[in-house]
């Protein structure tokens, strides 16, 4: 067995295409660069009736669309794998948690992510200035201003300018109405005294050039558009570099075991496994982005070792893996009396909410740091496995028998159809080196690669705020008018917290820095240790705000690439 | 062909080879048609994916007297109305059928909880759940089918008969008939231009003229967006 050598050098070796990987691509190939993308998983192109989930049906599944260990959101939820890859397993430290959804496809998760899209403000950059936790990031929100507005223009986002602090306007395409249920939301909010605005989602309610379709209200982002009306890494930036006569060469199913590097420690490019024939390869490179998405990075550096980098690549600090944080998650639910029996008329709108609250206590005397956003979910969606599970629970609110048998269900189904509706807070947690992923001697996958072990453990300040979101969770659905479901959950089940990884925001495994001691990479992505190496996934985020991260690591990725063709340009690398 | 006889031919085309073949059901033109393989829809599955689908509808688990037992249930907790089918007419056993093959915390629940139905019926009345007349059957439902109301003794009956309505009751409502039957009017392409004025009023709701100032213009929404340089959008 030999290791077959790539025929040419490419100039850049992307691994992984997701939002990093994909925006890389884009400025990369656009700049002139011979670009090779690896991309763990197979192709995909919504476009192409294969790869269709977009208007299917419910029965078109056998399962009708159930979740399974294959597609953690369900059959035709766009992401494949989830929670669980076949033979490719991680492991936890006794005594923690963590949650870990990988998606192995072109795209990467971005087939997945719920297209929220928020800027990261001022203080998002800067927290330690106000909490004293954790570490401010190296750079500020002027820095990527310019970039967040390239990537409004260039991707597109609804939204309002509402001139709010910490959440900066945008350059926005105009949101949708808000439904009904969401109306109900509005007015309990506003009776808390709680803001709500229109949602910021990456999803083309008007149009922003002619090779992207227009949002057609199907609300089935999540099952990838045919039109590319919504925001995903392959249709947005991949194939439009490539289909440009930008120069990329996309290598699917492969799986990127290491970063080789040089006598002196330089890197020359990526050793991958095919997986379509096992074959072990390698690219070369001059240069290497990896943007394999956060823990996924931190697990191909601290497997890159060489006498040069003896602790993994990049790794002298031995802070590569450390500082990962996911978002603070929890959620309660309200039933509205009102919303029985309701009219019944085609309300999908956008694939996803189209109002939300941002965190309004900023400055406010509170007893956890940072805070939360609240999502709202509800409304009389397309059915799927699971609808009609216990048709008349709410027969217990409203009286009646419960369970039953006989045309009387039918009616049950009826009158509680979209009488319900959900939130759920998202909110930002403090990073603490002593959450990390490492490397576990003890387990390799099945491509021989060593599997990444997790330690990770919430720390008050989540569980506070978990409960300070449930107080508030309470007050505004009371203020609705409705009922709310559930027991509140107490601090005996941590007042609801979701799970480490569990919200699929994990950052932070790479943070930047100035200080090469204290941090992995400088303030362009680009690893302290070895100068042709950067990082474009969200591990370089030194904290990852209440706000979901896509936007900012489309931002980063699009600095980091312009500063690395600068670089290149100078002879630097 | 009456009312079991029909149920019979559903079973057997169903366990024979994992199809969906209809009985008495009119309208069989419009059921899905598998796209390449039988049993196999094209709905963008991955190689492992449809691995794993040709493996289970290749599989047997519930003997035919089961299957019967569960579409004598399925008739009984979805029965047709003189305006739409029912649970048999969605083919309903045909996905139990799959279901508890696909999700295998299903397959003691079900089979133990049908074996105990059949016991139970034999007790009281010396017959097998399924041959049982329909007044008994429903006298057998009665006693399982109101949680809360339950003896103890006949708790097994009630986990079964939760799970059967549960599954039943899914399984209708993500078939076409059954998505007919609630009405849900959406999967096709729209515009979505807010909530009908007739409703607003119905719930005494009203959008804020602020807020309204700001959403889409659906007329506009093909002219591609232009903003000046603090962000404002020119051409809303």
């Amino acid at each position: 067995m030999q290791i077959i050598e790539s025929s040419k050098t490419y100039d850049v070796a992307i691994v992984g295409s997701g939002a990093g990987g994909g925006m890389a691509t884009k400025i990369l190939s656009e700049a002139g660069f011979d670009v090779a993308v690896l991309e763990a998983g197979p192709f995909f192109d919504p476009r192409e009736d294969q790869y269709r989930n977009q208007f299917r049906w419910p029965y078109e599944s056998p399962r009708r669309g159930a979740s399974s260990d294959r597609r953690s959101f369900g059959d035709f939820d766009a992401a494949y794998g989830g929670w669980n890859i076949a033979g490719e397993p991680f492991t936890k430290h006794e005594g923690t948690d963590f949650w870990w959804f990988r998606s192995r496809m072109l795209g990467g998760r971005t087939n997945h992510w719920g297209r929220i899209s928020l800027r990261f403000g001022p203080l998002d950059f800067k927290r330690k200035s106000v909490d004293g936790l954790g570490d401010n990031w190296p750079i500020g929100y002027d820095e990527v201003k310019p970039y967040y507005d390239k990537v409004d223009k260039l991707i597109g986002v609804f939204g309002s300018r509402e001139n709010i602090t910490n959440e900066p306007d945008g350059f926005f395409l105009p949101p949708p109405k808000p439904r009904l249920h969401e109306l109900y939301y509005i007015k309990g909010a506003r009776k808390a005294g709680i803001p709500v605005i229109p949602s910021r989602l990456s999803i083309l309610t008007k149009r922003i050039n002619h090779e992207r379709g227009v949002c057609f209200y199907c609300a089935q982002c999540g099952r990838a558009c045919q039109w590319y009306a919504d925001f995903s890494s392959g249709t947005c930036l991949i194939l439009p570099a490539q289909r440009n006569g930008g120069k990329v060469q996309i290598f699917t199913e492969a799986m990127v075991s290491e970063v080789t590097t040089d006598a002196e420690g330089k890197a020359t490019g990526v050793t991958y496994i095919n997986k379509l024939n096992k074959k072990t390869c390698h690219l070369k490179a001059k240069v290497v982005v990896l943007a394999a998405s956060a823990c996924s990075t931190a697990r191909i550096m601290l497997n890159s070792k060489s006498s040069v980098h003896q602790d993994g690549l990049g790794n002298s600090s031995g802070l590569v893996g450390r500082y990962l944080h996911d978002s603070t998650g929890a959620d309660r639910a309200v039933f509205i009396p009102e919303l029985m029996n309701r009219k019944i008329y085609n309300e999908d709108g956008v694939g996803g909410m189209h109002v939300y609250t941002p965190w309004w206590l900023n400055g406010a005397k509170l007893d956890f740091p940072r805070g939360y956003h609240i999502e709202v979910w509800g409304g009389m969606g397309m059915p799927g496995y699971g609808f009609g599970f216990n048709p008349n629970d709410l027969n217990k609110i409203t009286g009646g028998d419960t369970g039953g048998y006989g045309d009387s269900l039918r009616e049950d189904v009826k009158k509680y159809y979209g009488s319900v509706i959900g939130i759920s807070g998202r909110g930002e947690s403090v990073p603490q080196r002593d959450n990390y992923c490492e490397i576990d001697n003890e387990v390799v996958d099945q491509w021989g690669i060593p599997v990444l072990k997790f330690h990770y453990k919430w720390t008050d300040y989540e569980v506070k705020q978990a409960k300070h979101m449930q107080d508030t969770f309470e007050e505004v659905l009371s203020a609705t008018g409705g009922t709310l479901l559930g027991e509140k959950p107490g601090k005996d089940r941590n007042y609801g917290l979701t799970a480490p990884g569990q919200i699929i925001h994990e950052v932070g495994t790479t943070r930047m820095g100035n200080d090469a001691k204290d941090s992995v990479t400088n303030q362009y992505n680009q690893l302290h240790d070895c100068e042709n190496v950067f990082v474009m996934d969200a591990g370089p985020f030194v904290s990852q705000a209440d706000k979901n991260p896509t936007w900012t690591i489309l931002a980063l990725a699009w600095r980091a690439s312009d500063y690395l063709i600068d670089q290149v340009k100078k002879r630097n690398i | 062909m009456d009312r079991r006889d029909s149920l019979k031919s559903l079973l057997v085309g169903s366990v024979a080879g994992g199809l969906l073949v209809t009985g008495c059901t009119p309208d069989a033109p419009d059921t899905p048609k598998p796209a390449e393989n039988p049993g196999l829809p094209g709905y963008g599955r991955t190689e492992l994916e449809k691995e794993h689908d040709r493996k289970v509808l290749a599989e047997v688990f519930l003997n035919e007297h089961e299957l019967e037992t569960i579409a004598v249930l399925c008739d009984l907790i979805l029965p047709a109305t003189a305006m739409t089918g029912g649970a048999l007419e969605a083919e309903v056993p045909a996905f139990i059928e799959f279901i508890v093959k696909d999700m295998p915390q299903h397959q003691l629940p079900v089979r133990g909880g049908l074996a105990w139905l059949d016991n139970h019926s034999l007790k009281q009345y010396k017959r097998e759940f399924k041959k049982l007349e329909i007044a008994q059957q429903k006298a057998v439902c009665d006693q399982i089918a109101y949680p809360g109301k339950t003896k103890a003794d006949m708790m097994p009956g009630e986990k079964l008969f939760t799970r059967m309505r549960n599954l039943t009751l899914t399984g209708y409502y993500t078939s076409k008939i059954g998505i007919e039957d609630l009405g849900y009017m959406g999967n096709i392409a729209n515009n979505w231009d807010g909530v009908p004025q007739q409703v607003l009023d119905e719930h005494k709701l009203a959008y804020e003229p602020e807020w309204l100032a700001k959403c889409v213009d659906l007329n506009a929404r093909n002219t591609v967006a232009e903003w000046d340089d603090e962000g404002n959008l020119l051409n809303k």
